[in-house]
């Protein structure tokens, strides 16, 4: 009754050998990020200690900590953030709950996602022109941080618009035919239900931002500073750029210490990225349909 | 002096007002029309069926009365409609129209928030923040909706995740909660169960002592069982209005409507 055809048989094969072909290019992809995560560790781990989170470089860098760098990085990342976040939010939800579907809408989308594509010094030198320069912001913490928000902006815009966009267009009508204004659609139904998604924007525009070296050069990230800055308009070390002068610009460094600033930003990432993953855990137990 | 003749005609226009007055509506998507040319009264206190094939505009004709045309701009509204003798056209407060107006679509949809959250949405959409205030309503929705006695013990579970009937029942108590002067169901029985049919049935016919009710329905013994009166629509047309026995007993104005009525159609 239940004896196999051929074509039951070609079925059977082809699964799987499609299901081998995926699975394959799957751990083709993780193979790379294991022998880097790998290397990092095991020649960076050394020499992490407390002194090198938390003290200044010392010895023309070769010696001490990165603590400079590290508050750095944690401070431009915080305030791109914080200027490019509640931007691209409120630019998504134009875009996708209240613009009319025309041409120009349409334009502004591709255009938007054009600018994803801009290279990271093309940004720099905007930030350069336009927040060190014209509005006198001078290299530092402000300019170099707003640089890296325009840069992600299209990040944050594009997943915004994608996790809006998921909310089934029923709950919209739901809404609206109650009396609800798109506002309050958007406020109650939409927006709640659309947070994972925009987390997981956030949590992309973190890892950029930290890693970036080009867009904070120019704007206000420096290679050396004898103290912490002391407010956004000081400048700042960042460890994607301390990174690139401890590999590449100190004579005599000790191997082991460009690994070691790696695995810290690596780490600070994951950290930053962890607050949002829980986050986003916790709201998809909350919100289903 | 007033005669005795149009004593009796006040009476009988002030016993039955109309609540919804369609003169001349015709919509069109672009090109492609949906209604032509429907004219009818709709009383208050009644359940007006409206029965019809797909693509008959049934669907088009209760977004129009909700002024759904503002979120479509395809949607092209032609004609005058007046709730309570208010042409909506010119209604410039919609949010007040349509919160008078309770709509319940064919497909339940559970909003994703808590059964409670989705009766209490409409009262704090319109500023009710008092929290036992909205337990009477949420309570006495639920109830009316014949939904209460299943989901009490878990108010807090996501609406969402109930059963389809159970989901659709959560809609009808949401535009309960409306507190609608006219509720508009869309074939609601679809997606529910012969017995939860008809418990809703007996609803509606309780409804009906607070409300002006238009029901649109694929089931032509279900408009036979609830309207007052019924309208057949077909390909965008009003083919037949009148008392619903009357349509179901042969007196009608066009044949199709009996063949369809009488299942013979097509």
């Amino acid at each position: 009754m239940f004896q196999a055809t051929p074509v039951n048989h070609r079925n059977l094969s082809r699964q799987k050998l499609f299901r081998f072909l995926f699975g394959s290019m799957t751990a083709l992809l993780i193979l790379p990020v294991i022998i880097v995560l790998s290397t990092l560790i095991y020649k960076g781990a050394p020499v992490i200690s407390f002194e090198f989170l938390f003290a200044n470089p010392t010895n023309g860098m070769t010696a001490g900590g990165i603590f400079p760098a590290l508050l750095g990085t944690i401070l431009l990342v915080i305030g791109a953030l914080l200027a490019s976040v509640p931007l691209g939010v409120a630019a998504a939800i134009y875009l996708s709950e209240y613009a009319p579907n025309n041409w120009f809408t349409r334009a502004i989308n591709i255009a938007i996602i054009n600018l994803a594509g801009v290279p990271s010094i093309v940004h720099a030198l905007f930030g350069l022109g336009a927040f060190v320069i014209f509005f006198r912001f001078g290299t530092s913490i402000l300019a170099a941080s707003l640089t890296l928000a325009i840069m992600t902006l299209p990040i944050v815009i594009v997943a915004t618009r994608e996790s809006l966009q998921a909310v089934p267009m029923a709950f919209r009508e739901a809404c609206w035919n109650m009396g609800a204004t798109r506002w309050q659609t958007i406020r109650r139904i939409v927006l709640p239900n659309a947070v994972t998604g925009i987390l997981t924007g956030v949590i992309l525009e973190v890892s950029r931002t930290a890693g970036e070296t080009a867009p904070i050069m120019f704007t206000g990230a420096v290679f050396f500073l004898p103290f912490l800055p002391q407010g956004v308009f000081d400048q700042t070390m960042a460890l994607s750029l301390h990174l690139y002068v401890v590999s590449t610009q100190v004579p005599e460094m000790p191997a082991a210490v460009p690994y070691g600033v790696a695995l810290v930003l690596i780490g600070l990432v994951l950290i930053m990225n962890s607050v949002s993953i829980a986050l986003r855990m916790y709201l998809r137990g909350k919100k289903k349909w | 002096m007033v005669t005795p003749d149009s004593q009796v005609e006040v009476m009988a226009s002030t016993a039955t007002p109309i609540k919804l007055g369609v003169k001349n509506l015709s919509i069109k998507y672009g090109q492609e029309a949906a209604l032509d040319n429907i004219s009818l009264d709709i009383h208050e206190h009644e359940i007006f069926g409206i029965i019809g094939p797909a693509n008959a505009g049934k669907t088009s004709f209760l977004k129009a009365i909700n002024r759904m045309d503002l979120f479509n701009p395809e949607m092209q509204v032609d004609g005058l409609i007046e709730f309570s003798g208010h042409d909506i056209s010119k209604v410039r407060n919609v949010y007040g129209l349509r919160s008078r107006i309770g709509v319940v679509f064919p497909l339940p949809v559970g909003l994703p928030l808590s059964v409670y959250d989705n009766v209490a949405l409409a009262p704090r959409l319109s500023g009710e923040n008092n929290k036992a205030e909205l337990n009477v309503i949420v309570e006495r929705c639920l109830r009316r909706a014949a939904l209460w006695d299943e989901v009490k013990d878990r108010l807090d579970s996501l609406g969402s995740l109930l059963s389809g009937g159970q989901q659709q029942r959560l809609t009808i108590a949401r535009a309960l909660s409306q507190e609608p002067e006219l509720l508009m169901l869309d074939e609601f029985s679809i997606a529910v169960d012969p017995v939860t049919t008809m418990r809703i049935e007996d609803v509606l016919k309780e409804l009906k002592q607070e409300m002006t009710i238009i029901l649109v329905t694929n089931l032509v013994q279900q408009a036979r069982r609830l309207a007052d009166r019924t309208a057949f629509f077909l390909d965008g047309k009003c083919l037949d209005i009148g008392i619903t026995e009357d349509l179901f007993t042969g007196e009608v104005s066009d044949p199709r409507t009996r063949d369809y009525v009488e299942g013979r159609f097509g």
